[in-house]
């Protein structure tokens, strides 16, 4: 085919993609980015509204509540994602070594993954049950604990539980993708740079990490952004407390537009949380445009 | 391929045929009702098997959802525009709101009047609204004092105790004693239940929540009452663990014998006291909520719901007919367990006190009582302000003054 026609056609192929993408993503984006200008409440008949410019946004900026609930949100994000980047590449070191049951065990770690996340969150909140959870139990035999403690209850504790339950589901994805990425290192790389004398530690800073930096860091970017979107674990595992200790920007924006009903701020608070995830997302372009320069 | 297309048409014939109605005359009504407390699932699913039964051509779907997730839910369906449910179970709180907002349907004209005197008022108060009626009452509630008859006759307690501060003070002779190691458990978690005790407390200390018609939680009973509140926790006579404790919890550990005490709603007096779901059957004492000394004899929270049509039915009539099954008097005298009847004659029936003779005692006390949280078309946001606010009291973040304070000034910004 000519180079024109061909584009014809890919073009043809691609309409009922871009028609379902305008219908599901640009119609609603655009509905809230309305939304956000006006006093919109949620009614039995739809919206009641009003515009009122840039108020919403202003109010934002004025609001300490939202303020505490992005600096839970960065907390949460960055103490989970890198902890499991950390745990995922040890635990990718690990299965990639040749043992007797590996295939299983590799099998088995994509489990917790594989878990639905409200599913997730009702057994880690059983596990934490301040009267017969395990997690108490365990840590008072080994002789760690005194007593009993209400580990969701204490601010000082809640949202680090929260983040150990997270990471505990999703390290099995950044363990995959780095041992996917461990393959494609090529073998004769190892042995030469033992020839040269190169110890476990200098291999792998010098061979393995730059050889699966490039599909990590993608890993690392997806998962930050999912995570800085968390929503349903503290909804299950918390509900925001204690005394708001655990509210993150969507169970924030969540609220606004439905407990308290004002689709129009909620909206607004919407967007901003979506203009922070744009950030990381660029990043995230900003990569892949590189990959494949490189490439 | 040619598979594939017979496949494809079978699929396009099957969903036209589900999409009409297998009989022209046949109803199906969507109601919503929660998951906890009151009436079990188990019952509401008999009483709607029971009204299919007498009204055929009329089927109910029943969706129960957790208590925390009902109002949301409610809100969710009809903003999103689908008519959503037909029948709604909703909370006490939240007629303000679903009224200004259109949530619901004005059924004044529908209540006969007759009905008016005979049931109970505290619970016309759940549907009443701006001078109409919003629904149907249908689950009469409070929270009631729980306590351990054995724990209590061990510590040498005579009698369960009439004010709160009586109750701290037997809670610190059992602590003392061994028998409990915190003999007092609530449902204090960031959540409405945290609303109810705290409600119930200044009821009983007589306390109001509106100074000069504004919204206020600084001053008198609220202060009073939050006070109470963390001084328990500081004398480890309240299980610290309260503060992450929904209702199902308080009766988790009230039912495994590790209270002396604990405030709960109606459901919790034959589930603690049956040997399948507890250690302390038959030893489960009740009585109203005590109020604070020279205050009051006894302390209440409004804590009914009701069922009403929502704004969106296509079938007002039918939904109608259902909650009228729903509330009626021989229906709820039938289930009367988990909770009790509106209807005031309901409560000298042999049928519904045989068995349960102290808890109707104590609901003829409380039910007289009931105190309400205020009645603002913002609820769930001053609700959320105020679990916030006292949680951090009880955390020990801050001082209940300027908690309170805080409470107060953001409850006057409530837009």
């Amino acid at each position: 085919m000519a180079p024109a026609q061909q584009d014809r056609t890919a073009w043809l192929l691609l309409t009922p993609m871009i028609a379902i993408m305008v219908l599901v993503t640009a119609f609603p984006l655009l509905n809230t980015l309305w939304l956000a200008f006006t006093d919109a409440s949620l009614t039995g008949q739809g919206y009641m509204w009003q515009w009122i410019g840039l108020e919403n946004f202003a109010y934002i900026l004025d609001d300490s509540d939202f303020r505490a609930a992005v600096g839970h949100t960065a907390y949460f994000t960055v103490l989970s994602v890198s902890a499991e980047v950390v745990l995922g590449v040890l635990v990718a070191l690990l299965l990639n070594q040749e043992f007797k049951g590996r295939t299983l065990v590799r099998a088995l770690l994509i489990l917790p993954w594989a878990l639905p996340t409200i599913v997730n969150a009702v057994m880690w909140r059983l596990i934490y049950n301040p009267e017969y959870g395990s997690l108490n139990a365990l840590l008072t035999q080994i002789g760690l604990l005194d007593a009993y403690r209400s580990w969701l209850g204490d601010p000082a504790t809640a949202m680090n539980m929260v983040i150990l339950a997270d990471i505990w589901k999703n390290y099995p994805l950044i363990a995959l993708i780095a041992l996917a990425g461990l393959q494609t290192v090529p073998k004769d790389l190892y042995e030469a740079a033992i020839m040269d004398g190169a110890n476990a530690w200098t291999r792998f800073w010098r061979i393995t990490l730059p050889g699966i930096i490039g599909s990590l860091s993608v890993a690392m970017v997806l998962r930050a952004i999912e995570a800085f979107k968390v929503f349903d674990i503290f909804y299950v595992m918390t509900r925001g407390g204690p005394a708001d200790a655990t509210k993150t920007v969507s169970f924030f924006v969540y609220q606004e537009s439905f407990t308290y009903l004002r689709a129009g701020s909620g909206a607004a608070y919407a967007l901003t949380v979506t203009a922070m995830s744009a950030l990381m997302i660029s990043i995230y372009v900003f990569m892949l445009v590189r990959r494949e320069k490189r490439s | 391929m040619n598979s594939f297309f017979k496949g494809a048409a079978c699929g396009l014939a099957l969903l036209i045929h589900q999409s009409l109605p297998a009989f022209a005359e046949d109803v199906t009504l969507n109601a919503i009702f929660m998951k906890q407390a009151a009436y079990s699932e188990d019952d509401t699913k008999a009483m709607a098997k029971a009204f299919e039964g007498a009204n055929p051509g009329l089927k109910v779907n029943l969706e129960f959802v957790p208590y925390e997730a009902l109002h949301d839910k409610i809100v969710a369906a009809q903003g999103a525009g689908s008519s959503g449910y037909d029948v709604v179970l909703f909370d006490v709180i939240w007629p303000p709101e679903f009224a200004t907002k259109g949530f619901l349907q004005d059924v004044t004209a529908r209540v006969p009047k007759g009905d008016r005197d005979k049931v109970f008022d505290g619970a016309w108060t759940t549907v009443d609204y701006d001078g109409k009626i919003w629904g149907m009452p249908w689950i009469l509630d409070t929270k009631y004092l729980f306590y351990n008859e054995d724990m209590l006759k061990q510590a040498g307690i005579s009698a369960p105790p009439k004010t709160f501060e009586e109750l701290a003070e037997q809670a610190k002779i059992i602590k003392d004693k061994g028998i409990a190691k915190y003999p007092i458990v609530w449902s204090w978690s960031q959540a409405e239940a945290l609303i109810c005790d705290y409600t119930s407390m200044v009821g009983g200390a007589r306390g109001s929540f509106t100074q000069d018609g504004k919204l206020s939680f600084d001053t008198g009973g609220s202060v009073e009452a939050v006070n109470y509140m963390k001084k328990t926790l500081d004398d480890g006579v309240t299980n610290p663990n309260s503060r992450e404790y929904l209702e199902e919890d308080v009766r988790k550990v009230f039912s495994a014998g590790e209270a002396a005490f604990a405030m709960n709603w109606t459901y919790m007096f034959n589930m603690a006291n049956d040997p399948k779901e507890s250690k302390v059957a038959g030893k489960v004492g009740i009585v109203p909520a005590p109020g604070f000394k020279g205050k009051a004899e006894a302390s209440a929270i409004n804590g009914s719901m009701g069922l009403g049509i929502s704004a969106g039915s296509k079938h007002p009539d039918e939904a109608w007919k259902f909650i009228t099954f729903m509330t009626s008097q021989e229906t709820q005298n039938k289930y009367a367990k988990l909770s009790l009847p509106i209807w005031k004659s309901s409560y000298e029936d042999p049928a519904v006190t045989k068995g349960q003779e102290k808890l109707i005692d104590a609901a003829k006390v409380s039910l007289g009582v009931m105190f309400a949280r205020p009645m603002t078309p913002s609820y769930p946001e001053l609700s959320s302000i105020l679990q916030k606010n006292i949680q951090q009291v009880l955390l020990g973040q801050a001082s209940t003054d300027d908690a309170m304070k805080a409470a107060t000034k953001a409850a006057g910004r409530l837009r």
